[in-house]
């Protein structure tokens, strides 16, 4: 196995242009701006509500005010009698359509337009088409709904007590509102340790229902044409491939005869990788009205119905020698789904990678178990920058790992580096049965503490305390599991989880590259080209990246869990690499030589001891496209496709420390200092991984200390606009410390292993442990998330209360 | 897009021109300067005004002038005018401490002092300053102007004594010598609305005891004054026993609720701790022999 070290106690980066001397253009991998950038700093991206279409119609969804309600009736005719309508659907339509229902990502259905029941307050119920979008709102408020009030199931403790009303009555033979159960690992080893264990701890944790909250909120442009069949349909989409494949599976269009384009995606985090409502009421409303629809939700309708986060309850244990020596975790996870089970995870992981809750710790045994229930709260569960559910996991064993640090009286720091999987054991199989590719822990944990000042910062904690000034240090290292995923065992409804691409060079030397998984701020069209000119030797300026556009692009699942570099970025790389192959044979024939004979250096093949007869890759390529004789087998181009199935999923790690100053008198917490230190293996734009890294940050410190979904006892949505739903602001974060180590995945084309979630991932147990430890004079061992003043001076007075 | 209801628009150009639009377009019509709160309602069509009257052009309503023993703000000052202004801060220290924690700049640079007055949001910040420092608010109508102090102006949440026809024009603040005043805030995230705030003007006496004092608190449940907590205040030498014995009355004065930002003991708790850290800076800033912190 291949694992190359790069410490340094201050970040340096490669030179931008190692080949070359121009750093007007740079080639390969290294510190460049991006690309897309000068369009979105113009206030030029074109996002789903830039999309204008001639004669296009507006739509808007009326949605149920109440949480579980029996439909009774719904009058359309004022709405109808409106002068700027032109149609409005209910559930009854759709039905006549068979699409009233439409499978979810997790094996379950998920009601369109509700026919029978409301089950979550903001679902859908009927979709108004107006010539604009203010008749469309108005038209809305003159459809008469007659509701039949049911009781409603809010606390997922409570949704599998007897008697409880059964929301999915939908369901043949459901009768309770049970979903899944599912378990990784050993119990009865499990349980024999800890039964031998000196040390226990548990603690009831529970992560938050949070939403993703992109800034652009969803949306969709249908335009179906009645002539040729063909519906090209303008979405909010992180799996255009996805997405073209289910609507031809649900709706029974061809899938040749859609197609799917996803311009700038204004954020995703999970958020827009399922097919919701809304965008199959807009192509339903074109092929009604024969015009196109656009349909754009508002930010309410965002937050209130569409795919929120985590909402995991977890009971956490770990058992451990008085010494400190780690010896098991065990859980049990109570998983609150909301009203469908439309999560998208795996087929077989129906809490996604959960299991990777055993952590970077060398453990002789692990147990989980997850229940999943519906509840009459809007459903989803998706990422949310979680890989999987990979940040329920380590927040998890974050926290737990603390709880058992402040028991034995042991540093958090040194508890994690003294029970560590050392890097010998890599590649190193856990309990629950993933391989982590490859990882050397101590380096970065080590790295941050000295970058943070670890002990100093101990010592000033200690005078602080003294003084009764609060003051917490919190520590947390994380092993994500991302880059899904090997297609044996891994799949989206029966999709495997690879990805194409296609790279052609142009004759004179451009390049074009087309991928199949979809930006949404990442700077793919950067890092894609940044990999090609890296293989090729071809400035990034030279080459386009195109992506989004379901007509232009070859099949892959699409971005989300971390895995656009670990698997398109692979895919990339080898069809650089075919590409390569094929150009060195051209150079073989125009210099009259074997292929063998020829030497590689960025941008050109030349004769072995005679580095003067060259030819560049801008060379070869007008060669391949003109009149060289080719040799045998080898076609007139210098174009090449793969789809890249991944042997393994990818492991990135890093340690964060976080140190946050407590008012004692109001409980407002202040994040004072924040270090990161990440390994995501092969470094392709340090600066993208650095915006990638401070964004999840931010999305750290916002779960930790403010984000929540709520509701009331009625089921009604506490958090459905940016003045109840709080997501932080550059006040609330402090200036981002970053360094990085460098293990690449062995098995990965170029060593690379995903950082779009592992700030995301690991920011969170931070800054709660250092909520906690700065809290540690007033005897509290846990609190949960949203550490906001209110509840940071409950735990202050002894009673930190669960959210809910 | 969150899109209101279909409402008319007019723009007016002086404070006559206000009243008579007004009146013209009668009790469904509606004032509109910064739009902070109002846009929003109407977005989520909470707020369905059949007209808006836009008074941002109304530009003699914008000074903030030093007239004697008055600082008068016109109604249409922004609040980034009020955290510019270097004679408010001179003045009234505890104007500035409240408007660096209003909502953000994009929104003080929109929002007026006569818009926060007139929304009268129970969360709201101006209220509580203009409280403690006994300002004035004159109100123009049909049958001409008067003025009203805010004990009579401020009605309670939402509700004020500037009718549906009438424009608030300025605000009077007193000037008094040897005072100091403070505000402080705690919000879950800047730009949130307030879990609680706490207000208070002093003014100090020629031998060193408290002269005057007023005392308020935002979104705890106060209307007015903590006319308890500033009563033990007046006649006394300043001590940490007495501050203290102020915070405790603020928060049995207080009277607020659960909801999302906090439960009512930590609220009241709030009221106390919060009333007690404006009152030590405001007598600080009064020149009072120093308070010892605690």
């Amino acid at each position: 196995m291949t694992t190359v070290q790069e410490r340094s106690p201050m970040p340096q980066e490669r030179e931008p242009n190692p080949a070359h001397s121009d750093p007007d253009r740079p080639i390969g991998y290294g510190r460049i701006q991006r690309k897309e950038d000068p369009r979105f700093i113009r206030g030029k991206g074109r996002y789903i509500d830039d999309i204008v279409l001639p004669g296009m119609l507006h739509g808007a969804i009326l949605r149920s005010p109440m949480a579980h309600a029996r439909l009774v009736s719904i009058d359309t005719t004022e709405a109808l009698a409106h002068p700027k309508v032109h149609a409005v659907i209910t559930g009854k339509d759709l039905e006549g359509l068979n699409l009233a229902w439409a499978p979810t990502l997790s094996a379950d259905v998920q009601a369109v337009l509700a026919t029978d029941k409301v089950r979550f307050q903001g679902q859908e119920v009927a979709f108004v088409v107006a010539e604009d979008r203010y008749s469309a709102r108005d038209a809305l408020e003159l459809i008469d709904v007659e509701y039949e009030e049911l009781p409603v199931v809010i606390d997922a403790r409570r949704a599998l007590d007897p008697g409880t009303a059964v929301i999915r009555d939908d369901k043949d033979g459901q009768t309770d509102n049970h979903i899944f159960d599912w378990e990784a690992g050993d119990k009865a080893e499990t349980d024999a340790v800890f039964a031998r264990a000196d040390v226990v701890v548990s603690e009831e944790v529970i992560y938050p229902r949070v939403h993703p909250a992109p800034m652009e909120t969803c949306g969709a442009v249908a335009d179906y044409d009645p002539i040729d069949g063909k519906l090209t349909l303008y979405e909010t989409t992180q799996a255009p491939h996805a997405h073209r494949t289910l609507y031809a599976m649900v709706a029974g269009i061809p899938e040749h005869k859609i197609r799917v384009i996803a311009g700038d995606i204004g954020g995703g985090f999970g958020n827009k990788v399922g097919i919701y409502p809304g965008y199959i009421c807009a192509v339903v409303g074109s092929i009604v009205t024969g015009k196109p629809v656009k349909w754009v939700e508002d930010r309410s309708e965002n937050l209130m119905s569409t795919s929120f986060a985590r909402d995991y309850l977890m009971k956490g244990e770990v058992a451990a020698t008085t010494d400190g020596k780690i010896l098991a975790v065990r859980t049990h996870v109570l998983a609150d789904h909301g009203a469908f089970n439309a999560t998208a995870q795996p087929t077989k992981y129906p809490a996604g990678f959960f299991s990777i809750f055993t952590g970077s710790y060398d453990l002789e045994a692990a147990y989980c178990s997850v229940t999943g229930v519906y509840t009459n709260k809007a459903p989803g569960g998706v990422a949310y920058a979680c890989s999987f559910r990979v940040t329920e996991a380590v927040y998890l064993v974050e926290r737990m790992i603390d709880v058992l640090a402040r028991k034995l009286e042991m540093d958090p720091a040194e508890l994690r580096l003294k029970n560590f999987i050392k890097p010998e054991q890599f590649p190193y199989k856990n309990k629950t049965g993933w391989e982590y590719d490859s990882g050397d822990y101590e380096p970065a944990m080590r790295m941050c503490m000295e970058q943070i000042g670890y002990d100093d910062l101990r010592r000033e904690q200690a005078e602080k305390r003294a003084r009764g000034e609060l003051m917490g240090i919190g520590v947390s290292f994380f092993t994500e599991t991302v880059g899904a995923g090997p297609r044996k065992h891994m799949d989206i409804v029966g999709l495997g989880m690879n990805d194409g691409a296609e790279v052609r060079v142009h004759p004179t030397g451009k390049a074009v590259v087309r991928i199949s998984v979809q930006t949404q701020g990442q700077g793919h069209e950067t890092t894609f080209a940044q990999i090609v000119g890296e293989e090729l030797g071809i400035p990034t300026d030279d080459i386009e990246v195109v992506h989004g556009d379901t007509d232009q692009t070859p099949f892959g699942l699409g971005t989300y869990g971390s895995r656009s570099t670990p698997v398109s970025g692979a895919a990339v790389a080898l069809a650089a690499r075919k590409v390569r192959e094929k150009a060195k044979a051209i150079a073989a024939a125009m210099l009259e030589t074997r292929p063998e004979d020829l030497e590689w250096e960025k941008g050109r093949f030349f004769v072995k001891g005679d580095p003067s007869a060259a030819k560049t890759i801008a060379e070869i390529a007008l060669g391949a496209h003109g009149t060289v004789a080719l040799p045998e087998g080898i076609d007139g181009n210098l174009d090449a496709e793969v789809t890249y199935d991944p042997p393994n999923l990818t492991f990135p790690f890093g340690a964060y420390i976080c140190v946050v100053d407590v008012d004692p008198g109001t409980g407002k917490v202040k994040v004072r200092r924040f270090v990161a230190v990440d390994d995501c293996g092969t470094r392709i734009n340090p600066m993208i991984v650095e915006g990638q890294i401070h964004g999840g940050l931010a999305d750290g410190v916002g779960m930790a200390l403010m984000e929540f979904i709520g509701f009331d006892e009625q089921g009604n949505c506490l958090g459905g606009s940016f003045m109840d739903y709080l997501i932080p602001t550059a006040m609330e974060v402090p200036d981002w410390e970053t360094g990085y180590t460098v293990t690449p995945s062995p098995h990965h084309p170029i060593g690379a292993k995903g950082i779009g979630e592992s700030a995301t991932v690991g920011s969170p147990p931070a800054v709660v442990n250092a909520v906690v430890d700065a809290l540690a004079p007033f005897g509290i061992t846990h609190m949960d998330m949203p550490c906001t003043p209110a509840r940071v001076w409950e735990a202050m007075q002894g009673r930190p209360t669960p959210p809910v | 897009m969150q899109v209101p209801a279909p409402f008319e628009y007019a723009r007016a150009t002086s404070v006559r021109d206000v009243l008579e639009l007004l009146e013209r377009h009668g009790p469904e019509s509606h004032v509109i300067a910064g739009g902070h709160s109002l846009l929003p309602m109407m977005k989520l069509r909470l707020a369905r005004p059949e007209w808006l009257i836009d008074i941002n052009d109304v530009v003699e309503l914008r000074h903030i002038a030093e007239d004697g023993d008055v600082l008068r703000v016109g109604a249409l000052a922004r609040h980034a005018d009020l955290l510019a202004s270097e004679v408010v801060g001179r003045l009234f220290p505890l104007v500035h401490d409240a408007e660096k924690v209003i909502a953000d700049p994009v929104v003080r640079n929109r929002g007026t002092i006569g818009g926060s007055l007139g929304q009268a949001d129970p969360a709201e910040d101006l209220t509580t300053v203009c409280d403690v420092l006994r300002a004035q608010v004159v109100i123009a109508g049909p049958s001409g102007e008067r003025v009203v102090d805010m004990a009579d102006f401020h009605r309670g949440p939402y509700e004020t004594a500037c009718e549906q026809n009438e424009l608030i024009t300025e605000v009077r603040f007193p000037i008094r010598a040897r005072s100091g005043s403070a505000y402080e805030k705690v919000e879950r995230r800047v730009g949130d609305w307030a879990v609680g705030a706490a207000g208070a003007a002093l003014q100090m006496a020629d031998d060193g005891t408290i002269a005057d004092a007023a005392i308020g608190l935002t979104a705890l449940g106060l209307e007015g004054l903590a006319t308890d907590a500033a009563a033990v205040l007046v006649g006394q030498r300043p001590s940490e026993g007495l501050v203290a014995e102020a915070g405790r009355l603020a928060a049995e004065a207080s009277s607020p609720v659960e909801d999302q930002r906090g439960p009512v003991d930590y609220k009241r708790h709030l009221a106390d701790e919060l009333t007690r850290r404006v009152l030590r800076r405001a007598l600080d800033r009064a020149g009072a022999t120093a308070v010892q912190g605690g």
